[in-house]
């Protein structure tokens, strides 16, 4: 029931692009063509997943043990900027086809904030989904991690469909471009803040 | 380019939030009230001056391969500095700006900057680009606070002129998306004249 | 090339090892001041105060901290713990032995800027907890108590009374009193 609890939240409620703030650049960045913002996603997801297992484990067994907690911003945005770099490698080696797929977007994403806030928020945030306030185990942490990379492709590819159509549109010219995509996102999020309160 | 048009270029022609579109996590996320965006605007400031002063003096030792890395580790380093350092003597703006703090480290501001640049300037002239980047951006984070302020609580800078609880939309996150479009739009009618 | 990545790292750790060596202190003294801040706040002043303790009530381990005058309990300072709207919502509870509660304070909440997070800075919401007695309800009013819930933040609303009924409810176990029933509180409907 929990593990549900989480994954709704993770995707609806508190949504990491419309309702936590994270990962816009991307967002913004590769959201003008469908295909692309599916690449991405894609992409955001097996990394977020990764990362929050890495650093996680580097959290419990490494940081905290010998008091280096403070050290905790530049262990993981290190971490995460290796990991990208061997996925990319690995990748590369034992499937080109889904190398070809993802590997353009594996640069951009260590500059994801998404990826670096949901590592933080996993090991220092406490999470009551329901019941009592905790820390998230290692189990917890990763559906949440997957849960929250898969809200993040949802307002993606949403996104990405309504680029594509307001591409054909005649938009004033001062609206053209960001601006215009920006009130769109906007309008999204304020649809997912019909979500508020379920969980 | 002279010494003061590095100040300014920050303001208007290289507006971090309005022309060059960076950094739009803290933009969008800090900014539920005047206060809150100037805090995190001079937060990101302090990173940026002391990231591009040390970037710009490191650049011609550190070897092509690498810089990268070594960029990210030097910025990391001074945004945990600025972690500490909050966290000791004001500890109450920490816990409101909370996660985006440590996520300054990937601000793309800071690293664009590194790249752009310190790398390529000495430490004067980075200092100097760094503190008009660094006002360009709290400017606008300051002003979307005000904004939505005003909006949505009826008050700037915490000083109540109106009664009652404002718009509430724009206090949550679909008000930040919309007050940033709406800026944009009139910064593009007035800059490109 | 990797000579000079070592060197780099290194200096920086070494750099920030002794800034948190450093900053530990004020940081410490800072969190300290806070929590004795907000315990002085829910306590009616000059008892003595003792040392955290801790008990169980309801399978639930709680915190707390008694104020004592002429070697009598004057009041207790219980720091309780539910789940809010966007997070866990801590508060410090003072309650006198009767159950009455003397006055709370937020120790720490992650609810949404000008709708929940207005729990510590609405007057009406705040001052209606000062000498909250046993004959009323702790229950917000939609679910028929006598708690004034803030403006949309039902949830948020319910969440405190919770955590105020839980210290309270440690404070009558203390006494032998009857306790009402936790529920209600977690219902999330709207906010």
């Amino acid at each position: 029931m929990e593990i549900l609890l989480i994954i709704v939240s993770a995707i609806f409620v508190n949504n990491i692009v419309l309702a936590q703030f994270l990962g816009i650049c991307p967002f913004l960045g590769v959201s003008s063509k469908l295909s692309t913002a599916t690449g991405m996603s894609g992409a955001v997801c097996f990394v977020i997943t990764l990362a929050t297992l890495v650093t996680w484990l580097v959290n419990r067994y490494l940081l905290v043990p010998f008091g280096l907690t403070f050290l905790q911003t530049i262990a993981f945005i290190l971490v995460i900027a290796a990991l990208v770099q061997m996925v990319e490698i690995v990748l590369k080696k034992i499937s080109p086809s889904l190398y070809q797929a993802l590997g353009i977007f594996l640069p951009l994403i260590t500059t994801n904030c998404a990826v670096l806030g949901v590592a933080i928020n996993v090991v220092s945030k406490e999470f009551s989904f329901g019941g009592e306030a905790h820390l998230l185990g290692l189990g917890e942490s990763l559906v949440y991690a997957f849960a929250t990379s898969l809200g993040y492709g949802l307002a993606m590819i949403l996104f990405a469909g309504l680029r594509e159509h307001l591409a054909g549109n005649e938009v004033p010219k001062s609206f053209r471009g960001l601006p215009i995509a920006m009130i769109t996102v906007g309008i999204m999020a304020m649809a997912f803040l019909g979500f508020s309160g379920i969980v | 380019m002279s010494k003061f048009s590095l100040i300014t270029k920050g303001l208007i022609k290289e507006n971090p939030t309005f022309v060059l579109v960076l950094g739009m996590c803290p933009t969008l996320a800090t900014t539920t009230s005047a206060m809150n965006g100037l805090e995190m605007g001079l937060a990101t400031m302090f990173v940026l001056i002391l990231s591009n002063i040390v970037i710009s003096l490191l650049a011609p030792v550190v070897p092509d391969k690498v810089h990268i890395p070594v960029y990210i580790v030097v910025i990391a380093t001074f945004v945990t500095l600025l972690q500490l350092l909050m966290q000791a003597y004001v500890p109450d703006v920490y816990a409101t700006l909370g996660l985006f703090i440590p996520l300054i480290v990937v601000n793309c501001i800071i690293l664009g900057r590194a790249e752009a640049f310190a790398g390529k300037n000495g430490p004067l002239d980075s200092a100097l680009d760094g503190i008009g980047i660094g006002i360009g951006f709290t400017l606008s984070l300051t002003v979307i606070g005000i904004v939505r302020e005003i909006l949505g609580s009826g008050s700037v800078f915490g000083w109540k002129f109106l009664a009652g609880d404002g718009i509430l939309a724009f206090v949550m996150a679909p008000g930040a998306f919309l007050v940033l479009g709406y800026l944009m739009v009139l910064f593009n009618k007035l800059a490109k004249k | 090339m990797v000579l000079c990545l070592t060197a780099v790292c290194l200096v920086c750790a070494a750099l920030l090892g002794g800034v948190y060596l450093l900053t530990a202190a004020p940081i410490e003294a800072g969190a300290q001041k806070a929590l004795n801040a907000s315990i002085s706040a829910v306590l009616p002043e000059g008892g003595e105060l003792s040392e955290a303790l801790s008990a169980e009530a309801d399978g639930v381990s709680f915190q707390y901290y008694e104020s004592r005058k002429d070697s009598l309990v004057q009041a207790y300072a219980v720091k309780s713990t539910t789940g809010g709207f966007g997070g866990p919502l801590t508060l410090m509870v003072g309650v006198l032995p009767d159950g009455t509660v003397y006055n709370t304070s937020v120790l720490s909440h992650s609810e949404t800027p000008g709708l929940g997070a207005k729990c510590d800075q609405d007057e009406n919401f705040m001052k209606q907890w000062r000498g909250f007695g046993p004959e009323k309800k702790l229950a917000v009013r939609k679910d028929g108590g006598d708690v004034d819930a803030i403006t949309a933040s039902t949830i948020t609303s319910r969440a405190y009374t919770k955590a105020v009924l839980q210290a309270v409810n440690l404070v009558r176990g203390f006494s032998g009193m009857p306790v009402d029933a936790v529920s209600g509180a977690t219902k999330k409907t709207e906010e």
